[in-house]
């Protein structure tokens, strides 16, 4: 089973997580730029973040055979801090980059007027640089959120397609299926949605624009969701490449639209080990 | 043998498209005409250029995005603090393929010593991409003595093979002899096997590398397979 995850959080993970991820068969992954938990106060700490997601996490995911690429954005819960916000200014340099497949995580936490402001700013970015948008929906008054989001991304312009409107569930995704934007579920061990769940919506909806991912972060989550869906699939009777639809080519649709993926091996030339395995001696870095 | 703008022009072609060396012909025009266009070239000199390894049979080296950017920053009509200004901003703003870039162009570019804070920033990473690419020829010529055999340990401690610092041969002292035979002792002791491209710097200051020289340090070709 070839996997990708859409959207988990690897600067929180552990190399374990890397080494049971690839075991489990993923390959590739997207990380969305988000919160840390601990509010950040300033745009320095965005920057040093940024750097990170495009610098020493691919590196350390290639490590384990992984292709790692990113989003970037301001995320909503901290476009309400005016010491945070301005970081927007800095996001054109950043979305030009390799590894920066979408502008994300945007969207709604509280659905404050500064909420609306780096949504909508976030948005034509997008269209200025030509990339799709992960939206991240909010956990409370979710349905209201979903609606107000579509209704902000059908006014800002871009294609529907271009656009995943995530953290869906059983209720909200029935507000989605017919806008044309891509369908993302996260499952998680006891919120948001699981497997057996994500089961039902696939029987209800189909596989077309529907991602799958762990969204495994610093909270409790599990970053091997992404297979036990895949597993759960099978088991109720979805065939091998329905699956293979749902937790690759799906995926590799959507952020194919940057036209930035790169799924080769990251082991082969050029790649982000030493120029491949064979002349790292055998021992990897000691990191 | 040291690089040059036309060595990288001439290794460059074989492994273009047309599109690519079209784009690259045009990147360096602008940058030669208008400096701060080099800002939005920078990054995509990778999907336009390529990215593989521009000497296949040199996988240490030069890759082709390394090279398109390595000339673009040759393209540059500036100088002295203006030139290490620009150069230092694309460096702190780039992602670690740009930085690379950076670091493997500064023997190319009329900086002096003045570049030595990117590649004691790259130093201090983990990431052996730009620690390799720290250490060539411009730190050959402009890195001190101690920074520059701490750098070595450092690759010797990260995996990257010695073949790949190619002032070795004109930098390598009996200090980092010392250093190496000290980490060798210390691997041994541990029961682990120490890479074999340290044996030729410890047989050459053996006073300075110690009791433990070569002979007695299991290397990686004698140490038990680790698990995959």
């Amino acid at each position: 089973m070839r996997i990708f995850d859409p959207h988990i959080h690897m600067s929180s993970r552990t190399t374990d997580d890397y080494e049971a991820m690839h075991t489990a068969g993923v390959r590739a992954l997207v990380e969305p730029a988000f919160w840390l938990g601990q509010p950040r106060t300033s745009v320095g700490s965005f920057l040093d973040y940024f750097d990170s997601l495009i610098g020493w996490e691919p590196f350390r995911a290639a490590q384990f055979g992984v292709r790692h690429h990113c989003t970037i954005a301001l995320n909503p819960k901290e476009a309400n801090d005016s010491r945070c916000a301005e970081v927007l200014a800095e996001l054109p340099r950043y979305l030009p980059k390799d590894g920066v497949v979408a502008v994300g995580e945007v969207g709604y936490d509280s659905m404050t007027p500064e909420e609306d402001e780096a949504f909508a700013a976030q948005l034509q970015l997008a269209v200025t640089h030509d990339l799709p948008v992960l939206v991240h929906t909010p956990h409370r008054d979710k349905a209201a959120g979903v609606d107000r989001t579509l209704a902000v991304v059908k006014e800002s312009g871009l294609a529907p397609e271009r656009v995943v409107v995530d953290h869906l569930n059983e209720v909200t995704v029935r507000q989605v299926a017919g806008t044309g934007c891509w369908m993302g579920f996260s499952i998680y061990p006891d919120t948001k949605m699981d497997e057996r769940r994500m089961v039902a919506v696939l029987r209800e909806f189909g596989t077309e624009r529907i991602l799958v991912n762990s969204a495994a972060d610093w909270g409790r989550s599990d970053p091997l969701k992404t297979r036990k869906t895949g597993d759960a699939m099978l088991a109720a009777g979805f065939t091998d490449d329905e699956v293979d639809a749902v937790l690759w080519r799906n995926p590799v649709a959507f952020y194919g639209q940057s036209g930035k993926l790169e799924l080769d091996d990251p082991g082969e030339g050029g790649g982000a080990t030493f120029e491949g395995n064979s002349v790292l001696r055998g021992v990897r870095a000691e990191v | 043998m040291s690089m040059t703008p036309d060595r990288l022009r001439a290794a460059l072609a074989g492994r273009m498209t047309a599109q690519g060396s079209a784009w690259l012909a045009g990147a360096c025009a602008s940058t030669a005409a208008d400096p701060d266009t080099v800002r939005s070239l920078f990054p995509p000199a990778g999907r336009r250029c390529g990215r593989g390894p521009l000497d296949p049979a040199d996988p240490h080296g030069w890759t082709v995005d390394d090279a398109a950017r390595a000339l673009l920053l040759t393209a540059l009509p500036l100088t002295g603090g203006r030139l290490l200004d620009e150069i230092g901003g694309l460096y702190r703003t780039g992602d670690a393929a740009e930085r690379r870039a950076v670091l493997r162009a500064l023997p190319l570019l009329p900086v002096g010593d003045g570049a030595l804070p990117l590649v004691r920033d790259a130093l201090r990473t983990n990431d052996t991409r730009l620690i390799s690419a720290a250490l060539g020829d411009y730190a050959t010529a402009h890195l001190d003595a101690e920074a520059y055999r701490q750098a070595v340990l450092k690759c010797v401690f990260t995996g990257i093979p010695l073949a790949a610092v190619p002032g070795l041969p004109a930098r390598e002292d009996a200090e980092l002899a010392r250093m190496m035979g000290a980490f060798a002792r210390e691997r041994a002791a541990a029961g682990r096997g120490t890479p074999d491209d340290i044996a030729p710097i410890l047989a050459r200051f053996p006073e300075a590398a110690g009791d433990q020289g070569p002979a007695t340090v299991p290397t990686s070709a004698t140490e038990p397979r680790r698990e995959a």
